[in-house]
């Protein structure tokens, strides 16, 4: 029964992918020639005027595309050519290296709220004021303080992530069971021992939640936050093409941060599974 | 009754109450206890057992008063008392093997891990459940999560088991087995056990003294029955003594209506000299230090007051 249930869902995705593709192709393709013009003002004008030819790219300009950016994905021609492995390189690298930062901030400090009622409230209206803020606010006051474009996107990454890691991390310490801290009472655990044995794995399900909301958030501001700094990046190559008008090349990149960031997240979903405990 | 293992001595358990004022759960409780000594405590919900077995245990501490336990007094947790607890607690991301490995660590910290596991497996062995070593607390039924808080309890070799009614989330089958086991157990062990529960049978079958409570707020210790039944008591004829159902309509009696009324009718109540019941013939009446007995004035039942 499940497995029929999945093949008839992946049936029906196939299906829906196939008719997506039809209206797609069918909306971008040529209408023929348009009018008789004179062969150098057709040769001004382009394809889209003289055989009706969408400005939209259709699916087989951008999987042709696609295939050109996959079979030489780390090529490198100056500062505003360079392979698409290379610029979603950059841009893994940037959040990975603030999603690091956030992680060894995050996870201690949301244990000392978590563990400590006075610690809680009184760190408590800081977390609500500067938690709401867009990260991309903090842009202008990095790039100023820090001078350097790419370490301003990696704090704007870190300020980011930082938040939903330590209120999972605040919360699912807070909530760890009575009873197991109890356990760890009565067989006189030390502090630091009660923290790595009991409250750890307890709120463990929890921090990872947490993790994974901030990997996902991370992910979506990477690609605004290097279309502001430039310079390197899938954010940077999506404003380019723009720049560009290269509509196909700006599909891909979409393509490619939905599957990036999918990965990551499915990522982070098995670490969760790893560190689930059934009750 | 000379030696004293264990002394609850003018214990008092306060909350803050509404208005700013105090409500005591109980007030001036006095208990004693001795060595290898089964005693279960019975009373309705509301009336502090759970909270005396806390402060036993030094999860919780009086807010006046102190505990003696073996000449010192108390003064928080300790790995010399062991609690099971009536949701069994264990830690669901360890094994059965983990969880009571978790409690050996703790007491013996310079252990290598061979000489935990033989420990362990000792303990797992004794409440029947080797075989299950590596499941997870998710994969046990209620009666087997129950036997591995038994063992993590006993592994640590405590010098009491405090025990917050342990059975009673469980079917009565399951029950009455680890009823037996724990019986065995203490027996084979010489165990000091201060158990917590609401079943009378279960206090008959296990406890070689009950405390009976009074209801809360401001719960007193009311009586202390002295079990008449062998010390070698079997489940099977357990209700073919002589003295069994006297025992039983007692308890059940005080539940029933005196735990409400009991200290309306007796203004005089001594907490440091707890009346000590002893069922058996009316002729037999056993006297003790105290020389002012009070009357029986049910059939079977004689209730000298003593000092216990």
């Amino acid at each position: 029964m499940t497995s029929s249930l999945r093949f008839r869902a992946a049936v029906v995705s196939i299906v829906l992918f196939a008719a997506f593709i039809g209206v797609w192709h069918i909306a971008t393709r040529g209408s023929g020639a348009v009018a008789g013009m004179s062969p150098e003002y057709a040769k001004l004008m382009g394809v889209t005027a003289t055989q009706g030819k969408s400005a939209m790219p259709g699916p087989l300009d951008v999987g042709a595309k696609l295939w050109e950016h996959l079979k030489r994905p780390f090529y490198d021609n100056g500062p505003n050519d360079k392979g698409l492995g290379i610029q979603l390189g950059y841009s893994i690298a940037r959040v990975g290296l603030g999603y690091l930062l956030a992680v060894i901030v995050a996870i201690p400090l949301g244990f000392l709220i978590g563990m400590s009622p006075l610690i809680s409230r009184a760190l408590d209206p800081f977390i609500q004021v500067l938690k709401p803020i867009s990260p991309l606010a903090w842009m202008p006051l990095a790039l100023y303080t820090i001078k350097d474009s790419s370490l301003s996107a990696i704090f704007v990454i870190f300020i980011c992530s930082v938040w939903p890691m330590l209120l999972n991390t605040a919360f699912g310490v807070a909530s760890v069971r009575k009873e197991w801290i109890n356990v760890a009472r009565t067989l006189e655990v030390g502090t630091l021992r009660r923290a790595f044995t009991v409250i750890l794995p307890a709120a463990a399900p929890t921090i990872l939640t947490g993790m994974r909301i901030s990997i996902g958030i991370a992910w979506l501001v990477i690609v605004a936050a290097e279309m502001l700094v430039g310079g390197t990046g899938i954010g940077y190559f999506v404003w380019n093409e723009w720049n560009n008008l290269s509509i196909t090349n700006v599909i891909i990149a979409i393509l490619l941060i939905g599957v990036v960031g999918m990965l990551l997240d499915q990522i982070l979903a098995r670490f969760t599974r790893m560190v689930t405990f059934p009750e | 009754m000379t030696e004293r293992f264990i002394s609850v001595e003018a214990i008092a358990k306060r909350h803050p109450g509404p208005g700013g004022g105090q409500i005591a759960v109980f007030e001036n409780l006095w208990l004693s206890m001795q060595r290898g000594e089964f005693a279960c405590v019975i009373g309705h919900s509301g009336c502090g057992k759970t909270t005396i077995l806390n402060i036993l245990a030094g999860l919780d501490a009086p807010s006046e008063g102190a505990v003696i336990v073996d000449d010192q007094a108390i003064e928080g947790t300790s790995l010399d008392r062991a609690v099971i607890f009536q949701s069994h607690a264990l830690l669901p991301w360890r094994t059965v093997l983990g969880n009571v490995a978790y409690a050996v660590t703790s007491k013996w910290r310079h252990w290598d891990r061979a000489r935990v596991r033989a420990h362990a497996q000792r303990f797992i062995d004794l409440v029947g459940l080797t075989g299950s070593e590596h499941k997870r607390p998710s994969e046990l039924s209620g009666g087997m999560k129950q036997r591995v808080g038994i063992a993590r309890a006993l592994s640590i070799t405590p010098k009491i088991m405090l025990m917050d009614e342990p059975f009673s989330a469980l079917d009565a089958l399951t029950r009455g087995t680890l009823q037996d086991e724990v019986r065995r157990i203490c027996l084979e062990t010489g165990q000091t056990v201060f158990m917590i529960t609401h079943d009378v049978d279960e206090a008959i079958y296990l406890a070689d003294r009950i405390f009976l409570m009074t209801n809360g707020p401001g719960a007193v210790l009311a009586e202390i029955v002295q079990n008449p039944l062998p010390k070698d008591r079997i489940r099977l004829d357990l209700h073919r003594h002589p003295h069994y159902y006297a025992v039983r309509n007692h308890i059940v009696d005080f539940l029933v209506s005196r735990s409400k009324s009991f200290a309306a009718e007796t203004p005089g109540h001594d907490p440091r000299d707890v009346p000590v019941v002893r069922v058996g013939k009316p002729e037999l009446t056993i006297a003790s230090g105290d020389e002012e007995s009070r009357q029986a004035s049910r059939p079977g039942l004689s209730r000298p007051s003593a000092s216990c």
